[in-house]
């Protein structure tokens, strides 16, 4: 167990994300949105104008942040940066792509939800030769 | 590899062999309690797939549900809700907690969200549409709720999985590796004391048979001095020289035993 990295159990943590201005207006408006000292902001709005640059940094910057919890990312943005979300494999924040309203949700891109259909099947092949 | 290079390099004694079955006994009780534990986690693992699935599908639908309240929202409330809710942004009234759960030694997150202060944004949309912005808010919650629980499955998915792993590879290592050999040098060992064993029998035949054929010997040497002895005295008594004393002898050992003379 020495090498997976500790769980860290704190009182209380923040919820990120990267989406269009609809979700994150919605997002805000239950009281997720947080601004530091800093005046950074734990969300980024994606839109026409956004680079796949920023994105990027915005989601480096979420995943190593201590104090986040989870990053909620709209899945057409997951899908410009898929190298990276492919790529992360912590437990800790935990990302979960969402859909968006101008985007329909499409499971069969989803890094994790493919994990689980891979394994499923696998599964179900394996108990059948049983 | 053949199976006797795979054994372990030790002196071939009798301690040994009890140490080397200690381990084996040991080995196997570590391999059959690892196995359970990977069956526990297995189960636990096919228990979150399926809950996995299911929430990913729910998520959808509660999204559409959301996306939908806030499009009602902006319809009645106009559309410059959205800049003075991005301009209200302080700090996050909801949080979320984290906090363990335990699987067969494995330690799971598990999220859970939470208010923190009161709930800003009460004035917005207080011209107009203020209820649907509530209803709109109450909507983003819910969805927030599916979200968390989504989270923390899909983390325990990822540690579980990495579990599993390392779980299933000490069971192989166990069973594959050590168990055999040890086994190996169990055997080993057995054989080289059964050979010191054979080798002991040998030598101490061997010594028998030395030691008997000493004993033939001094006994045969005894018989003959006595022979000798006797034909001199006989020779002696009957003034007749050693040869014929001897045929006398002979001659009358070989009528009668008893009667020497």
């Amino acid at each position: 167990m020495a090498g997976r990295a500790p769980i860290a159990t704190k009182s209380s943590a923040l919820i990120a994300m990267i989406a269009d201005e609809d979700t994150i207006t919605g997002f805000l408006l239950a009281g997720v949105g947080n601004v530091d000292l800093r005046r950074k902001t734990n969300y980024l709005i994606v839109d026409s104008k956004t680079t796949v640059k920023a994105i990027e940094d915005a989601f480096k910057d979420f995943t190593t942040k201590e104090d986040v919890a989870i990053v909620l990312i709209s899945q057409y943005v997951a899908n410009m940066i898929r190298f990276l979300v492919d790529s992360y494999n912590k437990p800790i924040p935990a990302i979960l792509e969402i859909p968006s309203k101008d985007h329909p949700y499409d499971p069969s891109h989803d890094s994790v939800l493919s994990r689980v259909k891979y394994l499923f099947s696998a599964e179900s092949v394996a108990s059948d030769r049983r | 590899m053949s199976g006797q290079s795979q054994r372990l390099n030790v002196v071939p004694t009798v301690t040994m062999l009890g140490a080397m079955k200690a381990r084996l006994v040991g080995a196997t009780r570590g391999h059959a309690l690892l196995k359970k534990k990977s069956d526990a986690l297995t189960m636990q693992f096919r228990q979150i797939l399926k809950k996995i699935v299911s929430t990913k599908e729910s998520m959808g639908e509660v999204m559409k549900t959301s996306s939908f309240a806030l499009t009602e929202a902006k319809y009645v409330a106009g559309e410059n809700i959205k800049h003075i809710v991005l301009e209200n942004v302080q700090n996050a009234s909801l949080k979320v907690r984290s906090r363990q759960e335990n699987i067969a030694g494995v330690k799971l997150p598990k999220f859970e969200y939470f208010h923190e202060g009161e709930t800003k944004n009460d004035l917005t949309g207080l011209a107009r549409g203020g209820q649907q912005v509530q209803i709109c808010r109450a909507a983003y919650v819910k969805t927030i709720e599916v979200l968390v629980e989504l989270a923390s499955l899909q983390t325990s998915f990822l540690t579980l999985d990495e579990a599993i792993k390392t779980t299933n590879r000490r069971v192989n290592a166990l069973e594959n590796v050590v168990k055999p050999r040890i086994e190996n040098t169990i055997i080993y060992i057995k054989g080289e004391l059964d050979e010191l064993e054979r080798e002991d029998f040998f030598r101490l035949k061997k010594i028998q048979g030395y030691k008997k054929k000493a004993i033939e010997k001094q006994r045969a040497s005894a018989k003959g001095f006595a022979e000798d002895q006797i034909a001199e005295k006989m020779s002696l008594q009957r003034g007749i020289s050693m040869n014929a004393a001897h045929n006398m002898l002979s001659a009358a050992a070989g009528k009668d035993e008893d009667i020497i003379f």
